[in-house]
């Protein structure tokens, strides 16, 4: 069965990106996520939202993740949680359990009614909303700024500083035999 | 036993919202953290355009999803500047050592 495929998928990369030991790798896996979420609006039959998901989520989201960890760099190890296994894995199985005890037993019995198209409802009836996204988006160019301030300092004697010193080397030093060619 | 895609998707929103919230109490890198609300909002995302399939209101629905990604990204953003910020000021992304900025 497709749905439950492409469930079991995006469910699977998620725990992917959970686990993996890189930050670049669980980026990619969410990206993954992101895609099979995509998917499955689609054949659900929400399409305009698919569209949106799979540009924003699986694109827009990792290529900032890709950016930010190149940024901050990867963290090495892994680190023990603060929470005690058993508090953690009771408060999960609380919340799953709540959740499943809400939701399962209800009736899913579908409400016939008519609706009005995808645009009128987009721009008319949840019209405020544009209020709020385009309010939302000044505070992401903010964040951006944050993302992208220089501290005077930022880290000293870093991976990246001996790295690029050293391409610029080995650049010089392929460059001389050529020039040697063309002068002969 | 044979599952509607509705069944489907709830089990999906309940695996997904298991994984983040495992995330979020369990690792301790920041933008790991990151991550795991996106986990989750993407879990949230299936749970409204399920209401809307069960409601017959899809079109309603996608409309509040498309406001989601907005608000998801934005945090996104947002996180991840202060993941950076943090990484710049302090030398790591373990938020156990936040606990530093107590005055």
């Amino acid at each position: 069965m497709l749905y439950a495929l492409l469930m079991l998928l995006s469910i699977i990369f998620a725990i992917m990106a959970v686990k993996a030991k890189g930050l670049i790798a669980s980026a990619l896996w969410l990206a993954g996520v992101s895609a099979m979420v995509a998917v499955l609006f689609y054949l659900l039959g929400a399409r305009q939202v698919a569209v949106v998901e799979l540009s924003v989520g699986a694109g827009l989201v990792t290529v900032l993740f890709v950016f930010a960890i190149s940024i901050a760099g990867e963290e090495p190890g892994v680190l023990k949680s603060l929470v005690p296994a058993w508090l953690g894995g009771a408060l999960i199985l609380l919340m799953v359990g709540l959740f499943t005890w809400f939701t399962i037993p209800g009736s899913m019995t579908t409400i016939p009614s008519t609706e009005p198209p995808f645009i009128t409802v987009f721009w008319q009836e949840r019209g405020l909303d544009m209020v709020v996204q385009v309010t939302l988006i000044f505070a992401g160019v903010l964040g951006l700024i944050g993302l992208l301030a220089e501290v005077k300092s930022p880290l000293k004697h870093s991976v990246a500083e001996a790295i690029t010193a050293k391409r610029d080397l080995e650049l010089d030093q392929m460059g001389q035999p050529e020039l040697e060619k063309e002068t002969v | 036993m044979n599952f509607s895609p509705v069944d489907i998707m709830i089990f999906g929103v309940i695996c997904l919202l298991g994984v983040g919230f495992y995330t979020l109490l369990f690792k301790r890198n920041l933008i790991k953290l990151v991550i795991a609300l996106q986990i989750l909002v993407k879990g949230v995302m299936l749970a409204i355009i399920g209401a809307g399939l069960i409601s017959n209101r899809i079109n309603l629905a996608q409309s509040l999803v498309i406001t989601v990604i907005v608000a998801d990204t934005i945090v996104a953003v947002i996180g991840m500047a202060l993941a950076v910020q943090v990484r710049r000021q302090l030398g790591t992304l373990d938020v156990a050592e936040l606990s530093k900025l107590r005055g």
